[in-house]
């Protein structure tokens, strides 16, 4: 008679993937900080109790209006990762166990900059827009920031409409729990047009950096030649986006008028900017003459002001290269590691940052530029001690 | 190369997937259609839970807009980033001369046969508690070689 | 066919500064020169008489754009304007003698091609845009390509109108003279849009070269946010605008549809070249399903079916950083040289190139390349 061998459930493995506990288990253990993570309401009527009456009936009755025409059905679902699906049946993102399990826990996150998307900018209706505002931002406290102490938020706030980003800023600009402000990639006009500039006053006024963010539609064509018809050309397409706000903000004076503002790109890759710095800076030396505010070459306006998210991290068909680029961009003091948790383009700690970068360039890409810029405590991380203009 | 069984050909039928953990690894069988395949749970990508990820056919157009769908089930998508792995034999779905996850041999046996020597070359049980059931003799076992 | 097949890729071990040459010290194909129309009334023999009469009447007086502002720096340098008894007043660019006397004379120019960036394509009227159309590449013919040997020209089209478009490429693509199709970088809807599959299919039958040049007027704004404030930015945005241009004409399978099709990139810059194939590699390694008629990845596509004229340079002004873009295009093939005539992009003819490179290269850049390109 045969032996038979027991059957057994079989036990899910403990970690969605081997290698980040087996990773850090041997390796010394280094701070991060994930500047961007997004945070997702379970549902609308999550913001029910932080509205009022009547923008409660106007969100189920009327709901969120931007303008329509400009979606991309995306990779996947929310176009999150398709392991990012709590099993509470919540969205991606919008589970804070889960969150605290899958990411902040399992990569030993010490800090994570929330970068909420939900569409209060982009609301055709900008009174609307800005109630979203204030119930988003006091829910963020309330159920992540609270909660949470290694989490931060991100203020959003009705951006197409200066005085009343103004004075959602004003309300919320000095709470502890805000690191910036929030604007979407493509607005409804160039970033450096005079309309934004009370919101820059603002967020001045309170010291707050500003984030820009990957994503949006502000109400044109997604190109300057008209609209594409693939995801991977919004996807692939979004540094077109970036590029133009900030040629913008740059020439148009923006940093001449608010000389302590900060901007952070995110999710909008950076290979592209030494480039952009290049063509800039021959541009001012021939057309200079129309933006006299100008007192200095365009780099060194994008040099001082800009921050950039590492995700998504890029990837050069050569190792030379990545070395290259970041002695192009000469920026490396201002380079921050994101995941972009939950997407699908999401980051890895351990892999997306090419290893053979100095231990120094590293750590100021994982954690200290971050700890600098928003003033988070790391502990005895040396700070402020990127390498210049090179890696290995 | 040591074998060890994963589980039952009923626990795992077509369409369906297993995920276990053996010796530190983590690896997904796949039931494509009745044949039996093994695909290490980790994108060579940035180390992503493959076998996690969608299942699907694979898409192809010989002329932009003339679509032909074939391999229905064959076809693995990392949950991150999307890539398409050929769960047959691992292969990226591009340039497949470049990246490859590893792919296990799996075999599907009528449980421990008499020519099979036993010991430290047979069949190991795998990550299971020891408990014994009834087992019908036509019931079949899938084994998975790990090197 | 050498002009589509793989890239060769820049050698990486440097060659002592010693042997590398300048870009000028050679017969030169100067892929960008603009002949410029003096104005309107140079058409009026070309045109049918009721086009001359509406023309008139209406007080039409050109297609509404503006790329270069007449009084801009930009838009000719001081020494390419135009002075004489007979030419006061007229547009720097429009006079042959002087596009022989400050371009193809000194600058040993074996072959100029002309770009005539006169954009019917911002004429609504499309049987108006059709008649200009015509009525310049007749021009263009007699008072240009039979004026000098050196010259080619490009088919100027009415390519709001792929079908109208086509017929005028028809209309001249035997003539020897034209090398080329023109396009704006600017236009309603990106070029990978099947719409403009009659003109890419005459084009390719013709053996023509499409070329995107900056500028253009579409009525959209040139950017994805709206209308910039001043010119210097819509001049920098120009880039993006041909970033999504060589991002859709991929991701539409355009060479897949047509695999023999040749485009230049002209006046786009080209230092956002590597890190846009980079991005898109990348995106479509997890992507791919979505296009799947591209079987390759999508920077392969780039090196085998286009090419960039060299000005705008937009370089560091780091030599060293300037020749690792230049390998990092992964491509030898990949460059044309250009004055850009008459625009003010370099102050000195060596500014035009600034760095020495190996001797094969700065061969392939300064003549060969635009040889096997053009068919020269």
């Amino acid at each position: 008679m045969l032996e038979t061998p027991s059957v057994a459930t079989v036990q899910p493995p403990a970690h969605p993937a081997e290698q980040p506990i087996a990773a850090a288990a041997s390796r010394q253990r280094t701070a991060i900080i994930d500047c961007d993570i997004h945070n997702a309401l379970p549902s609308e009527k999550t913001l029910h109790k932080y509205l009022s009456a009547r923008w409660r009936r106007h969100l189920e009755t009327v709901g969120m209006r931007g303008p329509y025409g400009s979606a991309y059905p995306r990779l996947y679902p929310n176009a999150a990762r398709h392991d990012a699906w709590p099993p509470s049946g919540l969205p991606p993102g919008a589970d804070l166990d889960f969150l605290r399990a899958q990411l902040l826990d399992g990569w030993q996150i010490d800090y994570g900059i929330l970068n909420c998307l939900f569409g209060v900018g982009g609301q055709l209706n900008l009174e609307f827009g800005a109630a979203l505002a204030q119930a988003m931002n006091d829910w963020q406290v309330a159920e992540w920031v609270e909660p949470e102490p290694r989490l931060r938020a991100s203020l959003l706030v009705p951006y197409e409409d200066g005085e009343l980003a103004a004075a959602e800023i004003d309300r919320m600009g000095s709470h502890p729990a805000f690191a910036q402000v929030l604007l979407i990639a493509r607005t409804a006009q160039p970033l450096g047009a005079r309309k934004y500039w009370k919101l820059y006053e603002a967020a001045a006024r309170h010291n707050l950096p500003i984030g820009i963010h990957f994503g949006g539609g502000g109400g044109g064509p997604i190109t300057g030649s008209g609209w594409p018809s693939f995801y991977i050309e919004d996807h692939g397409g979004m540094p077109q986006a970036f590029q133009a706000q900030i040629i913008s903000l740059v020439y148009a004076g923006v940093f001449d008028h608010f000389p302590t503002l900060k901007f952070v790109l995110i999710e909008g890759g950076f290979a592209w900017l030494p480039p952009l710095m290049w063509r800039m800076d021959a541009l001012w030396q021939t057309l200079g003459a129309e933006v006299p505010h100008l007192t200095q070459p365009p780099s060194s306006y994008i040099r001082k002001h800009f921050w950039l998210t590492t995700q998504p991290i890029e990837e050069p068909p050569q190792r030379a290269y990545f070395d290259q680029l970041l002695d192009h961009l000469n920026m490396n003091d201002r380079l921050m590691f994101a995941t972009d948790y939950p997407h699908w383009d999401f980051d890895a700690p351990d892999r997306a940052i090419p290893p053979h970068l100095d231990h120094r360039l590293r750590r100021a890409i994982m954690a200290d530029n971050a700890a600098v810029l928003y003033g988070l405590d790391i502990g005895d991380q040396e700070i402020g001690s990127a390498p210049e203009n090179g890696s290995a | 190369m040591a074998k060890h069984i994963v589980g039952t050909v009923a626990e795992i039928p077509p369409g369906a997937r297993k995920i276990v953990e053996i010796g530190g690894r983590t690896i997904g069988i796949f039931n494509v259609n009745g044949e039996f395949f093994a695909v290490r749970n980790t994108c060579p990508h940035q180390g992503g839970p493959l076998c996690a990820g969608a299942q699907t056919g694979l898409r192809e157009a010989p002329v932009p807009g003339e679509y032909t769908y074939t391999r229905l089930g064959e076809i693995l998508r990392c949950p991150w980033h999307g890539w398409e792995f050929d769960i047959r034999t691992g292969q990226s779905w591009w340039n497949p001369d470049q990246v490859r996850t590893r792919a296990y041999k799996v075999s599907v046996e009528e449980g421990p046969q008499a020519d099979m020597p036993c010991g430290a070359s047979g069949p190991q049980p795998g990550p299971y508690t020891a408990e014994t059931y009834p087992v019908a003799v036509e019931q079949r076992f899938v084994v998975v070689e790990v090197p | 066919m050498s002009d589509t097949a793989n890239a060769t890729r820049i050698q990486t071990t440097a060659q002592p500064a010693a042997q590398n040459v300048a870009i000028l010290d050679g017969p030169l194909i100067d892929c960008d020169i603009h002949n410029e129309l003096p104005n309107l009334d140079t058409l009026h023999p070309y045109l049918p008489a009721h086009w001359v009469d509406y023309v008139t009447h209406s007080a039409f007086a050109a297609p509404d754009v503006n790329d270069y502002p007449r009084g801009s720096p930009l838009s000719a340098r001081a020494d390419f304007i135009p002075v004489g008894e007979d030419e006061i007043g007229t547009r720097p660019g429009s006079s042959l003698r002087h596009i022989q006397e400050q371009v193809l004379d000194p600058w040993r120019v074996e072959t100029g091609i002309l770009n005539c960036t006169y954009w019917v394509q911002s004429v609504h009227d499309e049987y108006l845009a059709a008649a200009l159309a015509t009525a310049l590449n007749t021009w263009q013919v007699e008072h240009w390509l039979e004026g000098d040997p050196r010259l080619r020209a490009s088919i100027v089209v009415p390519s709001q109108n792929p079908m109208a478009a086509a017929a005028e490429i028809d209309r001249w693509g035997a003539h020897p003279g034209f090398v080329q199709v023109l396009l704006p970088v600017r236009a309603q809807a990106l070029y990978g849009n099947r719409r403009y599959d009659p003109i890419f299919e005459a084009a390719a039958r013709h053996e023509l070269v499409i070329g995107i040049h900056a500028g253009g007027a579409s009525g959209l704004p040139p950017s994805p946010v709206g209308w910039p404030a001043t010119y210097i930015e819509e001049v920098a945005g120009i880039a993006q605008i041909f970033q999504s241009q060589v991002i859709n004409l991929i991701a539409e399978g355009v060479f897949d549809r047509f695999p023999t099709l040749r485009v230049t990139l002209i006046e786009s810059g080209f230092t956002w070249l590597p890190s846009l194939m980079w991005r898109i590699d990348k995106e479509w390694k997890g992507l791919r399903s979505d296009t799947p008629w591209v079987k390759r990845l999508p920077s392969a596509y780039m090196l085998d079916h286009l090419r960039i004229t060299t000005q705008p340079l937009d370089a560091p002004t780091d030599p060293r950083q300037f020749a690792q873009i230049i390998q990092q295009l992964d491509s030898e093939e990949l460059l044309l040289f250009a004055t850009d005539y008459p625009h003010a992009r370099f102050a000195t003819p060596d500014a035009a190139f600034p760095v020495d490179l190996p001797h094969t290269l700065a061969h392939k850049i300064r003549y060969a390349n635009a040889q096997a390109w053009y068919r020269l």
